[in-house]
């Protein structure tokens, strides 16, 4: 099955990209804590978009697909903008970000250990990250 | 949305968190543990009974404070974490470097330790 999400780019819209994730996932029994896990990869993604790549402009719209059967769970974010592939970026160590005091760096470490594949494609006018959980 | 709330008890500076904290929300607990940390409270609880949820925004809030912690040789716990902020925490590894009880008593314990 197939659900979709489109909003506004604004921060403050993260919380509904999540419940609608939390939602859907819900509903095909999945279990708390990988939910939790799931809308955090989902949300860590969405929230660099919107800051980065949209400058949090609420004209733009960012949207959401899940696509979810018996063997895995794919979320498909897409991103108008000139996006960056989240594949290459650096993995951060823990200690050198503590050192460091910087408040970023660790989101897409988040992703990386969360999610069992991570895809970026491009097409003319759009870009996609999509993100696949496959289900045990 | 996150409501933070602060008060002393007994010699600790006590921070509850209630709600989500995010990449909107992440600047209001930050903006308290700069303030707790400029007011050099010595010990410092932070209760995260009322956590629903934590992203990274938020673990680089507790992060950016480590090293200012240990300098200024502050006492900090959290305690009252659910299983799925507990998890995220795990993934990271940040349970090994920061003070993660499960109790407020065993939170206040940690920080009278001399």
């Amino acid at each position: 099955m197939k659900y979709s999400i489109n909003i506004p780019c604004r921060k403050a819209n993260l919380s509904k990209i999540r419940n609608f994730v939390a939602g859907v996932l819900r509903k095909y029994g999945v279990d708390d804590v990988e939910v939790n896990n799931l809308v955090l990869a989902v949300d860590e993604v969405c929230a660099n978009l919107i800051i980065h790549s949209y400058k949090c402009d609420p004209d733009e719209k960012l949207e959401v697909d899940i696509d979810i059967n018996n063997k895995k769970i794919t979320f498909d974010i897409h991103d108008h903008s000139d996006g960056f592939d989240i594949r290459e970026h650096p993995e951060p160590a823990l200690e050198e970000i503590i050192k460091s005091r910087k408040k970023g760096g660790v989101g897409l470490l988040l992703v990386k250990r969360i999610m069992d594949d991570i895809d970026f494609i491009k097409g003319d006018n759009t870009r996609v990250v999509r993100l696949t959980k496959f289900r045990s | 949305m996150v409501r933070i709330e602060t008060n002393s008890e007994a010699g600790i500076f006590v921070i509850s968190i209630d709600g989500d904290i995010d990449a909107s929300s992440s600047i209001q607990l930050d903006d308290v543990m700069r303030t707790s940390i400029a007011e050099r409270h010595p010990k410092i609880v932070i209760s995260c009974e009322k956590l629903a949820y934590i992203s990274s925004a938020g673990l680089g809030v507790f992060m950016s404070y480590i090293e200012d912690i240990n300098s200024n040789d502050i006492k900090m716990a959290i305690y009252g974490l659910n299983e799925k902020v507990m998890n995220v925490f795990e993934i990271l590894g940040l349970d090994q470097l920061l003070n993660i009880v499960n109790t407020k008593e065993e939170a206040s314990t940690l920080v009278n330790e001399v």
